[in-house]
C-alpha cells in the first residue's frame, strides 16, 4: 500500500469534504480515539484547505503513460516539482504495459489547487502522456503525423473537423515546415480519445485526410509494437 | 534428414541460381534449370556449376526449350520466376502443370499465392503433390512454418516490416535527416533499391506478402486488390523528425488478419521491436494462446531466400 496518499483515498476525502461543517468535530474525535496521530494531522490539513483560499495544498492523483526508456520517469517528474508540486508517492507499474506498449505510472502529489493545471501542462510540454489528471479522465492518447499542404489547406479547419467529426480532443500540435508554410509540411498531433473509440476516431481522421489530400501516418495499435 | 528430391528449377535469377547452388548441401539433386529462354536438363543431375557459369557469363543456360523441364523426371518444381500480378502468369501455369501431373511445387514467386490462392489450393486438392511457399514471405525468416506450427486458427494477426528497401530508406532518412529522393538515390547506388523501386516504395511488394499471410490465416479469399496500400513516397524527413521528438519513428508496416490487409507508413515506438533498421525484416505473429512471437532476419537475397525454398523441400510429404 506504499502508493496510497498519506490521507487515504479520494473517496474518503470526498466524504470528509461533503460533511465538512458537521464532521470536523467527529473526525477529530475519531482520530483522538485512534492510536495513530497521522489521520488527525491530515484532517487538519483538509480543514485548512477548505478555509484558506491561498497557500493551502490539496492532494491529486495523476496517471501517466511513459515510453519504456531510461530517464523517462525522471523526465516526467521534474515538471511536477518545477511547478511547485510536492511528490507524495509514485507507483511505477513496470510489469504492466498499456495496449500501446507504454508503462503506466501513477503519481500522487500535493500542490495548491491553482498550480495543478500548470503541472499538467508542464507534463504535456515535456511530452508526457497524461491519461488522467485529478477527476478529468482521458481514455486514450494517440499520436498522429499529418503530411501535406497543411497550412494552405486550412490547418485550423482540419483541427476543428478532427475535434467534431472524430470526437477527439487535440492536446498539442507540433508543426515542421522546413521548406516554408506553402510547401509540404508535417504536423504531429496528440489526441485524447474516449476509451474504445480509437478505431472510430482513426477512421474519421482517415476520411478527413482523404478530403484534404493529406498523408496520414497513424500509430500502430494492437500487439506489443 | 529428409529424403533426397529431384528438383526442377524454373527461373534463374538470384533465387533460382542460389537454390541450384545450395541444393546439394541439403541433399537434393537438380535435374533441370531454366530461365525464360532456355533450359538445361539431365535426369541424372545437371552440372550446376557449369550451368551457373553460362548464365552469369551471359550465355544460354542450356540447349533445351524451357518447356522440356516438365517432361523431365522430377519430384519438386521450384517456381522462382519473377513475380507477376493479376493472372500471375507464367508462374501460375507452371504450378498448375506440375500439380496436374502429381508433382510437388515450392514457390518463391509471390504472384500465384497472392493473386490466385484459392485456385492453387483446389489444384493441390486434386493432386498427389503439395504446394509450399515459405520463400514468398520474408525471405530467410521462418514465418509461414511458424504459423503452421501454431496452427493458422490460433494466429489472430501478423504485423511487421516485410520490405527491406522501404525500411532502409526510412531508417536512413531518420538517421541522417535526409529527404526521400536523396536516400533513394543512395539506396540505388548501394544496390539496396532496384533501378525501378516502385513496388518496394509504393507498398505493393509488402502488400503481396501480407495478402499471402491473410490467405494462410483465412484459408484464402484475398488478392492484392483487397489490400489497402499506401507507400512511403509522401513521407518527408520532417515527419520522421516529429515522430522522433515523441520517441517514435515511422516504418512501412503491414497488417494481415482474417478481416483484411493493410500496408502503410505507421508510427511505432523508436526502440520497439518492429522498428528494425536497415534492410532487416520483422514480423510479429499474434497468437491466441502464446502471446506475440517476433521473427526477424534477412527478408531478401538469393542464398537467404533459397534456404527457405530448400527448407520447404525438406518438409514435403513423400509422393
Amino acid at each position: 500500500m506504499g502508493n496510497e496518499p498519506i490521507g487515504g483515498s479520494d473517496s474518503d476525502r470526498d466524504a470528509a469534504a461533503k460533511s465538512e461543517s458537521d464532521a470536523t468535530a467527529k473526525t477529530t474525535a475519531d482520530a483522538d480515539a485512534g492510536a495513530d496521530v497521522e489521520p488527525q494531522t491530515e484532517a487538519e490539513t483538509e480543514t485548512g484547505t477548505e478555509t484558506e483560499t491561498d497557500g493551502g495544498v490539496r492532494p491529486y492523483t495523476v496517471r501517466l503513460e511513459l515510453v519504456d526508456e531510461p530517464g523517462e520517469l525522471l523526465r516526467a517528474l521534474s515538471p511536477i516539482s518545477d511547478n511547485g508540486g510536492n511528490l507524495l508517492s509514485i507507483h511505477h507499474e513496470r510489469g504492466n504495459i498499456t495496449p500501446r506498449g507504454h508503462i503506466p505510472v501513477e503519481v500522487d502529489l500535493e500542490c495548491p489547487p491553482e498550480r495543478f493545471d500548470d503541472i499538467v501542462e508542464g507534463l504535456r510540454d515535456a511530452g508526457v502522456n497524461v491519461i488522467q489528471a485529478g477527476a478529468e479522465r482521458y481514455g486514450e492518447e494517440i499520436s498522429i503525423v499529418f503530411v501535406g499542404h497543411l497550412v494552405e489547406n486550412d490547418l485550423s479547419e482540419t483541427l476543428s473537423r478532427i475535434e467534431s467529426e472524430a470526437e477527439a480532443a487535440v492536446i498539442d500540435l507540433s508543426l515542421a515546415a522546413p521548406d516554408g508554410t506553402d510547401a509540404t509540411a508535417s504536423a504531429r498531433l496528440r489526441l485524447a480519445v474516449d476509451s474504445g473509440r480509437t478505431d472510430a476516431a482513426l477512421e474519421s481522421i482517415r476520411s478527413i485526410g482523404a478530403d484534404k489530400d493529406l498523408t496520414i501516418v497513424e500509430p500502430l495499435l494492437g500487439g506489443e509494437a | 534428414m529428409g529424403a533426397s528430391r529431384r528438383l526442377a528449377i524454373l527461373g534463374a535469377g538470384d533465387v533460382g541460381r542460389s537454390v541450384a547452388d545450395l541444393a546439394s548441401e541439403y541433399g537434393h539433386e537438380v535435374v533441370a534449370l531454366a530461365d525464360s529462354t532456355t533450359a538445361t536438363v539431365d535426369p541424372n543431375g545437371i552440372d550446376v556449376a557449369a550451368a551457373l557459369d553460362r548464365k552469369l557469363g551471359g550465355d544460354e543456360i542450356g540447349a533445351d526449350d524451357p518447356t522440356v523441364v516438365f517432361e523431365t523426371d522430377y519430384d519438386v518444381l521450384v517456381e522462382a520466376t519473377p513475380t507477376t500480378l493479376g493472372d500471375a502468369d507464367p508462374g501460375f501455369t507452371h504450378a498448375k502443370r506440375a500439380l496436374e501431373t502429381d508433382h510437388h511445387v515450392v514457390l518463391a514467386n509471390k504472384g500465384p499465392v497472392a493473386e490466385r490462392y484459392g485456385e492453387l489450393r483446389e489444384l493441390e486438392a486434386d493432386s498427389a503433390g503439395s504446394i509450399r511457399f515459405e520463400a514468398t514471405v520474408g525471405g530467410a525468416i521462418p514465418i509461414l512454418s511458424t504459423i503452421e506450427d501454431s496452427t493458422p486458427q490460433a494466429v489472430t494477426a501478423v504485423r511487421g516490416v516485410l520490405n527491406g528497401t522501404a525500411n532502409f530508406i526510412l531508417t536512413r532518412m531518420a538517421a541522417e535527416g535526409l529527404d526521400y529522393e536523396h536516400v533513394l538515390a543512395e539506396a540505388q547506388d548501394l544496390g539496396v533499391a532496384e533501378a525501378d523501386p516502385t513496388f518496394d516504395v509504393d507498398g505493393t511488394d509488402a502488400a503481396l506478402k501480407f495478402v499471402i499471410l491473410a490467405n494462410v490465416l483465412a484459408d484464402g479469399g484475398f488478392s492484392l486488390e483487397d489490400a489497402t496500400v499506401e507507400g512511403i513516397q509522401n513521407v518527408p524527413g520532417s515527419a520522421l523528425d516529429l515522430a522522433a521528438e515523441d520517441g517514435r519513428t515511422i516504418r512501412l508496416i503491414g497488417e494481415a488478419t482474417r478481416d483484411g490487409v493493410r500496408v502503410g507508413p505507421r508510427l511505432v515506438p523508436e526502440n520497439g521491436a518492429l522498428a528494425v533498421t536497415g534492410t532487416r525484416n520483422i514480423v510479429q505473429i499474434e497468437t491466441r494462446n502464446a502471446g506475440s512471437l517476433h521473427s526477424s532476419g534477412r527478408g531478401a537475397g538469393g542464398p537467404e531466400t533459397a534456404t527457405a525454398v530448400l527448407s520447404d523441400v525438406g518438409r514435403l510429404p513423400p509422393l
